[in-house]
């Protein structure tokens, strides 16, 4: 979508404006508001500090900053993946954002509030904060079904047991039984987009498992602490 | 303003100096540096100032006067009245703010002084400042409509200040019997919470339909529009059709002019008279009384104030946030109140280290919710005004009226989410 020379001339130049400036579409010439006055808009609906106490409401704390501002991206462009797209390559930092469709309740009403600047700092002010892993009911019997079935389809990418971050993996672990819930429902009813190889192994344990495949799988992740 | 910023840490060691150099019996001169924010009222917006000023700055010395011990929000107080929620869950404590250094106050702050810039209580104590934030809530017009004193909110309550009237109103409820109607007269813009009386007809028809189905509902409104109309319309029609019965302002010519609590009726503007089982009036508001006694309000009984800062036009030194305040453009919401709290707490860190306040930023989401399992918001981001004369919506909306069942429904968990957050975010 870009070139790498025109990539490189933006970031030159960008380097040397006084950071905090942008002009854009929604911010005029004020300066960009401090990452505590962003992040402070997400805070009272994710946590403070993005370890959101649930029981739906994902927590944004350890999230990796590729995923969170693929995510941000997503919701602020609609259906509109192209334009999503077009608006992280515009981004030479942003090489390693994936885009995929997503259907939020609110979000999508809220990113497109945000600039891609202020939804960089946002990443980096949560990607920055531990991982929280929620204390919250599971059943035991389903989160060893889920550990089984985690072991076999998804360990390969979501590693240790689905708490890494490695390699911008979005860790899901001790995420809030609800999200994973509607999550995983998304990706399968086809309202979430995914990358092709977990699109097999999903289809993988519908065949072999059923719903009650996605059921086990959260259990497991909700068993995390 | 990050936790550590490098004037903190100076400050911070600074004192430290002090101390040693002056030693313990002088503590007031190793303070003599610090700055003083007194904030009046612990809520939706009092209790997030606080703390987020004292997170910015921990040098600051930070004192929170608060009438009660404890604070039932406002916010899922409908869930009380409907019968699907416990009230002791909407009560919490200061103790998470005393833990992050703020000295809660437990008193009724009864006068200011912004010439000598203290503030008294009730208690006889006078506490100086050097910026003060009033975030003082309501308080509701007891000569708006006839015969609507505090004694006819025994026997008619309001429940728009969450507490004991919110008890009062559900304990009426279970005790009506099945059949009778019960009465809603929502004010005329602005007051606090524009959804709330639509999301408490939502609550109560609940418990009708499951409890008392032979039970009516009559909303007598004092306007012709009200916050979700459509999704609050939909979801009667869908919910409880037939049940709910609403009276446009119109039709009211404005609201409800006279209560007479001995014969159990409301007298509309335009002369109707209904009988209620059990009637909920909410009457006009303005700001609270601390604020109009400090002279912080304007004739429209609300504080204008400017909309970067949240501080008074009328008095230079004085913040007002949440509900008391002409936030033009945002709503009187718990989101809003907090969103503010946090504008004004950005705002007085930087006043008092003499910096220019950096740009805000401000955000709402509210939910309602119709049903255990059916739920709508809005949610809106907003800027400065670049002629800072407004804040200005830049992105949001409300829930799609063509929202299927299983979205509805993660709504009612977003919202209990919203509300656990939003808990913590003030008082943890």
């Amino acid at each position: 979508m870009h070139s790498r020379f025109i990539s490189l001339a933006i970031l030159a130049s960008a380097l040397m404006l006084p950071p905090a400036l942008h002009a854009d579409e929604h911010g005029g010439d004020a300066p960009m508001a401090s990452i505590e006055m962003l992040t402070g808009a997400c805070v009272a609906c994710h946590g403070p500090g993005g370890a959101s106490v649930g029981p739906a409401t994902p927590s944004l704390a350890g999230l990796p900053a590729v995923y969170f501002i693929g995510a941000m991206l997503s919701y602020k462009h609609g259906q509109d993946l192209d334009a999503a797209e077009a608006e992280a390559a515009s981004d030479p930092e942003l090489e390693d954002v994936e885009v995929f469709a997503r259907h939020g309740t609110i979000m999508d009403r809220i990113a497109s509030g945000y600039t891609l600047d202020e939804i960089k700092a946002m990443a980096h002010y949560f990607a920055d904060k531990p991982v929280f892993l929620a204390t919250q009911e599971f059943d035991a019997e389903l989160a060893s079904t889920g550990e089984a079935l985690h072991s076999d389809n998804c360990e390969k990418c979501h590693e240790e047991g689905g708490r890494s971050t490695i390699d911008d993996m979005v860790p899901l672990a001790g995420q809030w039984k609800y999200y994973l819930q509607y999550s995983l429902a998304d990706f399968h009813g086809g309202a979430r987009g995914m990358p092709k190889k977990m699109k097999s192994r999903l289809k993988e344990v519908m065949e072999t498992e059923g719903e009650g495949g996605l059921t086990a799988l959260i259990n497991y992740y909700a068993s995390q602490r | 303003m990050t936790t550590l910023t490098r004037r903190g840490f100076l400050k911070a060691t600074g004192g430290i100096a002090a101390v040693g150099t002056i030693g313990m019996s002088f503590p007031q001169l190793a303070l003599g540096g610090n700055k003083n924010v007194v904030v009046i009222g612990g809520g939706a917006a009092g209790a997030v100032a606080a703390k987020h000023v004292k997170l910015a700055d921990p040098s600051i010395n930070v004192t929170l006067i608060e009438a009660n011990d404890h604070y039932y929000t406002c916010f899922m107080s409908n869930e009380v009245i409907g019968g699907g929620r416990d009230i002791s869950t909407i009560r919490h404590g200061y103790e998470g703010l005393a833990n992050h250094g703020i000295q809660v106050v437990h008193s009724k702050a009864t006068g200011v002084d912004t010439d000598a810039r203290t503030v008294t209580t009730e208690g006889g104590d006078s506490f100086p400042y050097d910026r003060l934030v009033v975030s003082p809530g309501i308080d509701l017009k007891w000569d708006a409509i006839e015969g609507y004193d505090m004694a006819a909110a025994e026997a008619m309550p309001h429940a728009w200040k969450a507490g004991p009237q919110t008890a009062l109103l559900r304990s009426q409820l279970e005790a009506m019997d099945d059949g009778g109607t019960f009465i809603i007269c929502p004010p005329g813009n602005p007051f606090r919470c524009p959804p709330g009386p639509y999301e408490r007809v939502c609550q109560v028809a609940h418990y009708f339909k499951e409890n008392k189905p032979n039970s009516k509902i009559l909303v007598l409104d004092a306007k012709d529009k009200f916050s979700k109309m459509g999704l609050f319309t939909q979801g009667w029609e869908r919910r409880y059709d037939g049940m709910i019965e609403w009276v446009s302002g119109t039709d009211t010519a404005g609201g409800i002019a006279e209560v007479n609590t001995a014969d159990m009726t409301v007298t509309t503007e335009f002369g109707d008279t209904h009988e209620g089982a059990v009637i909920n009036v909410i009457p006009p508001q303005s700001a609270g009384q601390i604020a109009l006694a400090a002279g912080l309000a304007d004739d429209s009984g609300w504080c204008p104030i400017h909309l970067d800062t949240f501080e008074s036009k009328l008095v230079p030194g004085v913040h007002v946030i949440g509900d008391a305040s002409i936030a033009t453009g945002l709503p009187k919401s718990g989101y809003a109140a907090n969103s503010e709290g946090k504008v004004c707490a950005a705002a007085v860190v930087a006043m008092l280290a003499d910096e220019e306040p950096g740009t805000p930023s401000y955000v709402n989401t509210c939910y309602s919710l119709i049903a255990p399992d059916y739920g709508i918001s809005v949610a809106a981001v907003y800027r400065l005004a670049e002629d800072k004369s407004k804040v200005a919506k830049v992105a949001g909306g409300l829930t799609p009226s063509d929202a299927s069942d299983e979205m509805l429904a993660r709504e009612v968990q977003y919202a209990y989410s919203w509300y656990n957050n939003i808990v913590a975010d003030m008082f943890a």
